[in-house]
């Protein structure tokens, strides 16, 4: 294991994931107050066929190339969500789900397709199922790098709109901000944030990576910066060291292990958490009650 | 029967039984329940098949059953402690799917379960595994579950079918007139859960979501009542499998991608073309 951790190659792809983790735990935040948590798995599904399309296009595995095929399946998918709710009286959690199987099943016809013409599991596509960090190479890495350090700035450039935006819509709108603008800024980056996990943690658990590390950072501040910086923290550290466990086994796939990761940082969270932590809210509730009691009891006396 | 009667039987039942469940997870407004389940039902068969050491249709259904459950219940008690309910669904299905798959990629790797298969389902194995039943003779182990999963559904839907129109379109009068509504809704999630597990030999862990929601959402469009909407949706399911395996057939791919793909067309044409509810329909007569 340890003769792997130190050869460079290896070096940049925890260093990749790493970098992963951080930008989907900011995301991640951004849907959390959203209330669209549930968007990004519907999104990360909807990527598939257009992961397999740019592959049978251009007959290799270019993660640039693949990344913008998936990129463009899953804002047709964020599109196509949006109509059926708009036009008809689905509701939005059976519209998600709908696009999320439908195009889902698509990408398995083409990857079945992809898999036949290319001979075997040749094209390797099958690792955008469930995450493969092993299979990335230094032009991936690169890919990856840049990319979640471009969703990283937009963040960051724009938080005093993005503030405004998530929390106080009607006063944004006062101030001359472009609601749309920044609806189709924050689909923009959710899809980045997606498509760019797909090869390390793979199309199924993509949205773990931004829902769990968002969720476990509310548990420790109640300040919106703070909650990214954190939420960025867990992020990184699951993507690191679900990586690194992967590595030791030959072939294990790396998203579920990143995934495990970061569902210890939620329980740990959940349970010490020091915002309606679950200890400490069973310490304040007796604390409370003895305080009644000894209230109550004084009273009693007195009369 | 000959082997690609045993496939269409078999991709019927799905449809038929997954469309009568999914009516009321479209009017429950849970339909991503379904997709939770589906994903969580894995860690259940794969540590059924851990336990009993083999890939056996009572096992798998039971360990499917609880492991639905359990997710029910958990994705209920996390919303207790002020989780946002689709994100307390999200860390919840994800977590127990990644175990569910690493357990299978460290220890059940090279039995008869593999990422693969529960993932995508492989109908065409179906007709392979037999077994024997009084009066039906040799029928595939899936379908003869799939039938009686079909069974089990049909009853308590008859059974219950005046408890089930209250508590999903009116919760409060139901609870009021003092229909157990949390008993019935853990009961729905158990059909929910049987129901994905039976399908999950032949359609897989993804496809039986367009499976459970695409035939109910597509019904919707049609019609006001339910029963109308139980039986529309059924027909959808059934036609939806069909439909998926000629184009399978047609372009020789995987037979459950196409019919979950099936039950995407299905819904566009309803979208489009519903008398009451699609878009050219509200595009003529806006404003109703």
């Amino acid at each position: 294991m340890w003769s792997l951790l130190i050869t460079s190659n290896t070096q940049w792809v925890f260093f990749s994931t790493m970098m992963l983790g951080i930008a989907a735990g900011v995301i991640g935040c951004l849907s959390y107050w959203k209330r669209q948590n549930l968007m990004s798995d519907a999104l990360s599904h909807a990527a598939l066929p257009g992961v397999v399309i740019a592959f049978l296009l251009i007959g290799e595995k270019n993660l640039l190339v693949l990344v913008i095929g998936a990129a463009v399946s899953a804002i047709i998918g964020a599109f196509s969500i949006q109509w059926i709710t708009t036009w008809s009286r689905i509701s939005e959690d059976a519209a998600m789900g709908m696009i999320l199987a439908v195009f889902y099943g698509l990408g398995i016809m083409l990857l079945t397709i992809a898999n036949r013409s290319f001979g075997g599991n040749q094209s390797g596509l099958d690792s955008f199922i469930y995450g493969q960090a092993a299979s990335m190479v230094k032009s991936d890495v690169m890919t990856m790098l840049v990319l979640a350090f471009v969703v990283l700035l937009v963040v960051f450039l724009a938080y005093k709109e993005w503030k405004i935006f998530l929390f106080d819509p009607q006063f944004a709108k006062g101030i001359g901000l472009s609601i749309r603008g920044m609806s189709i800024l924050y689909t923009s980056v959710l899809v980045i944030a997606i498509v760019i996990g797909i090869q390390a943690v793979g199309v199924i658990l993509m949205a773990a990576l931004l829902i769990i590390p968002a969720v476990s950072a509310r548990y420790w501040t109640q300040s919106f910066r703070m909650m990214l910086m954190l939420s960025a923290l867990f992020g990184g550290v699951s993507g690191l060291f679900g990586t690194l466990i992967s590595a030791t086994g030959k072939s294990l796939p790396t998203g579920p292990f990143i995934v495990v990761v970061a569902a210890a940082i939620f329980i740990i969270s959940l349970i010490l958490g020091k915002e309606q932590g679950v200890l400490l809210h069973y310490f304040q509730l007796r604390m409370q009650r003895k305080k009644a009691n000894a209230i109550g009891t004084k009273e009693r006396s007195i009369t | 029967m000959t082997y690609t009667a045993w496939i269409l039987l078999t991709a019927a039942l799905v449809g038929l039984s997954c469309g009568l469940i999914g009516v009321f997870l479209i009017l429950r407004k849970t339909a991503m329940m379904a997709d939770a389940i589906s994903h969580t039902v894995l860690l259940g068969i794969v540590l059924a098949f851990l336990v009993t050491k083999e890939v056996s249709g009572p096992a798998m259904l039971l360990g499917g059953i609880l492991a639905g459950l359990i997710t029910a219940l958990l994705v209920q008690w996390l919303q207790s402690l002020k989780v946002q309910h689709d994100a307390s669904m999200g860390i919840v299905f994800t977590t127990l799917f990644a175990i569910g798959v690493i357990l299978i990629a460290t220890s059940a790797g090279n039995a008869h379960l593999d990422v693969q298969h529960a993932l995508m389902g492989e109908i065409t194995f179906i007709p392979f595994h037999t077994i024997t039943l009084p009066l039906a003779g040799d029928i595939p182990m899936a379908t003869a579950l799939l039938m009686i999963v079909l069974f089990v559904v049909l009853f308590f839907i008859a059974a219950f079918y005046k408890e089930w129109k209250i508590t999903t379109f009116d919760p409060a009068l139901a609870a009021s007139i003092g229909i157990p509504v949390a008993a019935m809704h853990y009961l729905f999630m158990g059909l929910v859960s049987v129901t994905t597990v039976a399908s999950f030999d032949a359609v897989g862990a993804i496809m039986v979501v367009a499976m459970l929601i695409a035939p109910a959402a597509s019904a919707y469009l049609w019609t006001d009542k339910l029963s109308v909407m139980l039986i529309l949706s059924g027909m959808f399911g059934v036609s939806a499998a069909f439909t998926g395996y000629v184009i399978a057939a047609w372009l020789d791919t995987s037979i459950s991608g196409s019919m979950a793909f099936a039950t995407g067309i299905f819904f566009t044409v309803s979208f489009i073309f519903s008398p009451k509810h699609g878009v050219i329909a509200k595009a003529v007569k806006p404003a109703v």
